[in-house]
């Protein structure tokens, strides 16, 4: 059987890289890389209708109170504060006062490394700040006519102060702290290490029914 | 005498025999991480800037609730708006959004449910707070307020 001179049976790949480009564009264009990060929250339980709201029993002096109006002027612990970025030190010496321990507050105390122990003393006891990190609360209420913007900046700057406690008591920073990874069996653990006895305790308080 | 006259003799070809390659590579790291975007979003969602984010661990649990301004604001008017999947929604329709999405969920995952609240920056708290006074209603306690990471962060 003699072979037959056939013409080569290829496909012209010259216009192969228009092709791919035109696929490229296509999906450069429709792209919308994913970005869902936020600051989550967990919302409290709804009220139950036949119960009376519950009565707060906490001293004053564990709240640490965070108001906002519709002027985006926060008042904070019962002064103006102009820079929304400080916040964070405040916070973070509010959580950190240990002002009458209790026991629990005493294990968490002796608990923390050196130099969280120095910050704590470094600040004093304040008589106006908490009494250990398990009673501290912060306590934030905005107004309806608060701009959206203000109240992400404010519940930014509470939690960056908590991962900043959070992330210092296992030696990271805050950011190494929330880039823990919990499948995975040590880095877990750091994370329960860090969370153990401190809460993160935010009150987000239901605005005014009326703007003022 | 001219110096710009000399020619030399190295080709001045640059070799395209792998440039589909390339393209091909890149096609397909945009393939990969593209994702069709499901609904037309109808109000404008410029997010916040915050530094203290978390990831999302699963996709499939999260629901979205768009809340800003319509695009079209002279159909629909400038006063912020919520939308869930592709259509605008009042305030008391929230709970039955939510209850439809945990209905597509396992029942054993029903409480796990996550909105994600993507918020413009202009809108103000007063209907931020009902809809989560809604979600509050649905039991639908987790949620996350999407915002942008900003570099300034430590």
């Amino acid at each position: 059987m003699a072979r037959r001179n056939r013409p080569t049976a290829e496909i012209p790949n010259g216009s192969m890289a228009d092709i791919a480009f035109l696929l490229l564009i296509f999906f450069l264009v429709t792209t919308t890389i994913a970005n869902d990060k936020g600051i989550a929250m967990l919302l409290p339980p709804k009220p139950d209708p036949n119960q009376p709201p519950p009565e707060v029993t906490k001293n004053d002096r564990n709240i640490f109170k965070i108001l906002a109006n519709s002027q985006d002027r926060l008042l904070v612990e019962d002064e103006p504060l102009e820079d929304v970025n400080s916040l964070r030190e405040m916070v973070k010496t509010f959580i950190l006062n240990f002002g009458n321990p209790g026991e629990e507050g005493v294990e968490i105390y002796n608990s923390l490394p050196g130099s969280m122990k120095s910050f704590v003393s470094s600040f004093g006891r304040r008589s106006d700040y908490s009494d250990d990190p398990t009673e501290a609360v912060v306590s934030f209420k905005a107004d309806r006519g608060t701009s959206y913007d203000l109240y992400v900046q404010v519940l930014d700057q509470v939690n960056a102060a908590y991962n900043d406690v959070y992330g210092e008591r296992v030696g990271l920073s805050a950011n190494e702290f929330l880039q823990l990874d919990r499948d995975d069996p040590i880095q877990e653990r750091k994370y329960f290490a860090a969370r153990d006895g401190i809460p993160r305790a935010i009150s987000i308080a239901e605005p005014n029914k009326i703007a003022n | 005498m001219s110096k710009f006259g000399k020619k030399s003799n190295t080709s001045q070809d640059i070799p395209t025999a792998a440039l589909p390659d390339i393209i091909f590579m890149l096609l397909f790291f945009f393939m990969v991480t593209t994702v069709l975007r499901e609904t037309d979003i109808m109000v404008k969602q410029k997010l916040p800037k915050a530094a203290q984010l978390t990831k999302l661990e699963r996709k499939s649990l999260v629901s979205y609730i768009y809340i800003g301004e319509p695009k079209q604001s002279s159909l629909f008017g400038k006063e912020p708006k919520i939308q869930v999947n592709d259509v605008f929604v009042e305030v008391d329709e929230i709970i039955q959004f939510v209850n439809q999405e945990k209905d597509k969920l396992n029942e054993a995952e029903r409480d796990q449910i996550t909105m994600s609240m993507k918020v413009d920056v202009d809108s103000k708290m007063g209907i931020v707070s009902d809809v989560q006074q809604e979600l509050r209603e649905a039991n639908a306690r987790k949620i996350l307020y999407s915002s942008i990471q900003t570099s300034d962060n430590i």
